[in-house]
């Protein structure tokens, strides 16, 4: 996840030891609790193509023992490399490496002696990790400008209530267009009460959640659950990246989706670009670490600000209908379940920046695909503390043990002119 | 009030006096908040009513009546479900039979039993906002509250029930207060916002309490994901036979509400607390520690709202069971603004809140009305409190001189 925003990343001694010792211990764990248990002949097998999927990949099969050895010495290796030397600006990278290969090794001693099929797993993955991405650029839009926006959740799930109506009275596109576009409303009541009325950002973030779960459940319960066909949307197929899916292994995870997920792609280009290569992506995030000097340069703060957190809105209410046009098919009353919140998890895991959303999403979406496979591996941990974890990471990253996330510095304050 | 009109008794009369000083408190804007809140839900259960819009072709009119005449009956149906029915009641006491009586007034003490873990809550957060933290994670620590009550009451055996009782509380207390404690401490050592802990930690102790009660705390003779009933010795004193389940927990809650006023205004730890909330930079230049008042204003508050917990296994269910509590901690928000963080006021927006949530249930059966109306109305309400401007402007009112009782809160960045 590193971070196109600063080219010069000054890593604290501290740090670099922190981080050396935790790559050595990952290394050790690796060893001590799965390494050791398994024999010598104990074969782990890896399924290269997701189900349902017409390419043909051999599996892929190794000696579990091996693979764990080599893992641990790797992550051993690196840390006395961090230790010794220090890897300097690559060790968010490093970090993001050794995590992988502790993941990975905890999968091949999980699979030891059974199968496991790994594209099918990544792919779960991604699909889980697009509305909690989609929510975590909605973050992203509104505090960049300074906005905090903890309604994520109760824009997305109205943008998925919307969808799901307007959907089934008209035709899906349609209701994809009313879902963004409550998801506006939504945002521009929250930028007024916030920029407007200068409420505290996190009040008015509550009330849209309270709202939106009261309204959308009290019309769910009176309309969408007595007469079916008011809840009957469809959803949007599937559609095959015509050159790009029969690329082997990575084809079939990332480009047999539905529109959603190659919308994710674009969002997560134009908003990279937006942010960090335009005018606009300038002036926006101006705004969000320094309003007075963004005002004294003839920049209009609150305008840029209200764009922003419509944008951000719009973002969410897009994300919500996943739910409902993309996922399921149909609305039920509280489905987003919390998902806008590990949204905003994401948003900060991922450091106030989309392409660090869409890994802190990616790993969060992972957890989850892996806690709905836990049952199958027989792994002596369970799915609800599998769960735990996105929360978890995300207390840690905040508390800065593994290098301190860069917020806006004018985040979640309201601007007074003077 | 008095004072100015001894000054200049011949330019004002008295009661234009008063109605500018009306016009200017801060209650009034309160009790407006409420009643437009209520207003715009029957709005909302008249717009929704089906049967209007078949008369709308034929008569606009009938079909306003008819609107109107549903949000009537709405609010009817939330009154005698929170209130009870007068006719009824009269009837009951008429007819002399104890359990007609008990029957008849049920639904009052039905709101009471509502209202108590309310009061706790929104003591835990109005507590959180006089020291300048947003706890937004009462709901967490209220079901933590209640796994370690849970734990104590059923676990602990052959006690007397004046011993158990504490106990069990203060296990509650303990377990929110834990749960408070690391958001607090967190934000002190390395100055994570408790937003976003509090959020996090809501999802961790719900993952928590929902794997303690498919292992190791659930009810082995049953299949649900329920834990035990509790110990008899830990249960809460209830007050009348059955059905009415109202229980000492209410008197709990409002002796908490005594102390926490105690503690915010009458101690000196109180008084840091408060000026710790109020204005961080006098506090520090005053030599009190911003530190250690977070952490614990954070513990205290999670202990607060882990008694609400405690108080809904002890006194209530019982038993334990997954997602009990059913956004408490979120409603603990809006009525700790609604009563303007002051222990009386939170008291008063509680039983407010006992008697809509109550209400609302009975409101689902007679009228059906789904409950969620409640949130709708939460939210009006506390857009109202929270921009008070909204309110003054649509009702013309003015500005007051100072505004003593807002919320003050730091941004994400500037901790």
């Amino acid at each position: 996840m590193a971070t196109a925003t600063n080219n010069f990343e000054y890593i604290s001694p501290t740090r670099r030891r922190v981080m050396g010792i935790l790559f050595l211990s990952l290394g050790i764990l690796l060893w001590i609790m799965f390494g050791r248990g398994i024999g010598g002949e104990a074969l782990t097998t890896f399924r290269l193509t997701p189900g349902g999927s017409a390419q043909e990949l051999p599996d892929w099969v190794f000696s579990s023992q091996n693979m764990l050895n080599m893992l641990s010495v790797l992550s051993i290796a690196m840390g006395g490399y961090q230790l010794a030397r220090g890897f300097g600006k690559r060790t968010t990278l490093m970090l993001g490496l050794a995590a992988a290969m502790f993941i990975f090794g905890f999968l091949s001693w999980a699979t030891s002696g059974g199968t496991l099929n790994l594209a099918g797993l990544f792919r779960s993955a991604l699909v889980k990790a697009v509305p909690l991405t989609i929510g975590a650029l909605s973050g992203v839009l509104c505090e960049r400008s300074g906005v905090v926006n903890i309604a994520i959740e109760g824009m997305m799930l109205t943008g998925a209530f919307v969808g799901a109506f307007v959907g089934s009275v008209t035709n899906i596109w349609i209701g994809l267009f009313a879902a963004v576009l409550s998801g506006g409303l939504l945002a521009w009541i929250l930028a007024v009460l916030s920029i407007k009325y200068k409420t505290d950002q996190i009040i008015a973030g509550t009330v849209i959640n309270i709202f939106a779960t009261g309204i959308t459940s009290f019309l769910s319960a009176k309309f969408l659950q007595r007469y079916q066909h008011l809840n009957d949307p469809g959803r949007f197929p599937t559609i095959e990246v015509p050159v790009l899916s029969k690329i082997p292994f990575i084809g079939p995870i990332m480009f047999q989706h539905n529109m959603f997920v190659y919308a994710l792609y674009i969002f997560l280009i134009v908003l990279t670009v937006g942010l960090y290569y335009t005018r606009w992506g300038l002036r926006t995030r101006s705004v969000g670490e320094h309003p007075k000097a963004a005002d004294t340069l003839g920049i209009n703060v609150f305008r840029t600000r209200y764009i922003s957190v419509i944008l951000g809105g719009m973002m969410a209410g897009f994300g919500g209908a996943y739910f409902t046009l993309g996922s399921v098919g149909r609305f039920d009353e509280v489905m987003t379940a919390g998902r806008g919140f590990i949204g905003l998890a994401a948003m900060i895991f991922g450091n106030w920046n989309p392409i660090g959303s869409f890994g802190a999403g990616l790993l969060f979406g992972f957890f989850d695909a892996l806690a709905a496979k836990i049952a199958i591996l027989r792994v002596p941990i369970p799915s609800e503390i599998m769960l735990m974890f996105p929360y978890i990471a995300t207390m840690v990253a905040l508390a800065g043990v593994v290098g301190r996330g860069q917020m806006p510095a004018a985040d979640g304050q309201p601007y007074e002119k003077e | 009030m008095t004072n100015k009109e001894s000054e200049q008794p011949m330019k004002k009369d008295s009661g234009k006096i008063f109605l500018e000083e009306l016009s200017k408190s801060p209650l009034t804007v309160t009790i407006l908040a409420i009643l437009t809140g209520l207003l715009l839900g029957g709005l909302l259960v008249a717009i929704t009513t089906e049967e209007a819009y078949a008369a709308f072709s034929s008569s606009p009119w009938e079909a306003i009546k008819i609107g109107a005449n549903a949000a009537w009956k709405t609010y009817q149906a939330l009154f005698t479900g929170s209130v009870g029915n007068p006719a009824k009641i009269v009837a009951a006491f008429q007819g002399g039979d104890a359990e007609e009586i008990r029957r008849a007034i049920n639904p009052f003490f039905e709101s009471l039993v509502a209202s108590t873990p309310y009061i706790f809550a929104g003591l835990a957060v109005a507590l959180g906002f006089r020291v300048g933290l947003f706890n937004i994670g009462a709901e967490g620590q209220i079901f933590i509250g209640a796994t370690t009550t849970v734990i104590a009451a059923i676990f602990l055996k052959g006690l007397p029930a004046i011993i158990h009782v504490p106990i069990s509380l203060l296990a509650g207390f303990i377990g929110g207060g834990l749960w408070g404690f690391i958001p607090g401490w967190l934000k002190a050592q390395t100055g994570g916002h408790e937003v976003i802990n509090t959020i996090m930690m809501n999802y961790i102790a719900f993952r928590l309490s929902e794997f303690l009660l498919r292992g190791p705390l659930k009810d082995p003779d049953g299949y649900t994901p329920v834990s035990a009933d509790i110990q008899d010795s830990a249960k809460l004193f209830r007050f009348f036979e059955n059905p009415i389940r109202f229980h000492i927990g209410f008197f709990i809650a409002l002796f908490f509400a005594f102390l926490v006023y105690w503690l915010l205004f009458k101690t000196t730890w109180g008084f840091t607390l408060r000026t710790v909330g109020s204005n961080p930079r006098a506090a520090k230049y005053a030599g009190m520690s911003i530190m250690k008042s977070t952490v614990i204003a954070m513990f205290l508050s999670g202990g607060l709202a882990g008694l609400a917990g405690a108080n809904e296994v002890l006194g209530v269910n019982h038993n334990l069971a997954v997602a009990f509590s059913s956004g408490y901690g979120f409603d603990a928000i809006a009525l700790a603004l609604l009563g303007k963080s002051n222990p009386l006021g939170v008291v008063l927006a509680a039983i407010m809140f006992g008697f809509l949530r109550n209400g609302a249930i009975q409101m689902q059966l007679t009228a059906g009305i789904p409950i969620d109306i409640i949130s709708v109305l939460q939210a009006a309400i506390l857009a109202f409190i929270a921009a008070p401007a909204i309110i003054r402007t649509m009702y013309r009112l003015k500005e007051p001189d100072m505004d003593l009782d807002a919320v003050t809160l730091r941004g994400w960045g500037g901790n």
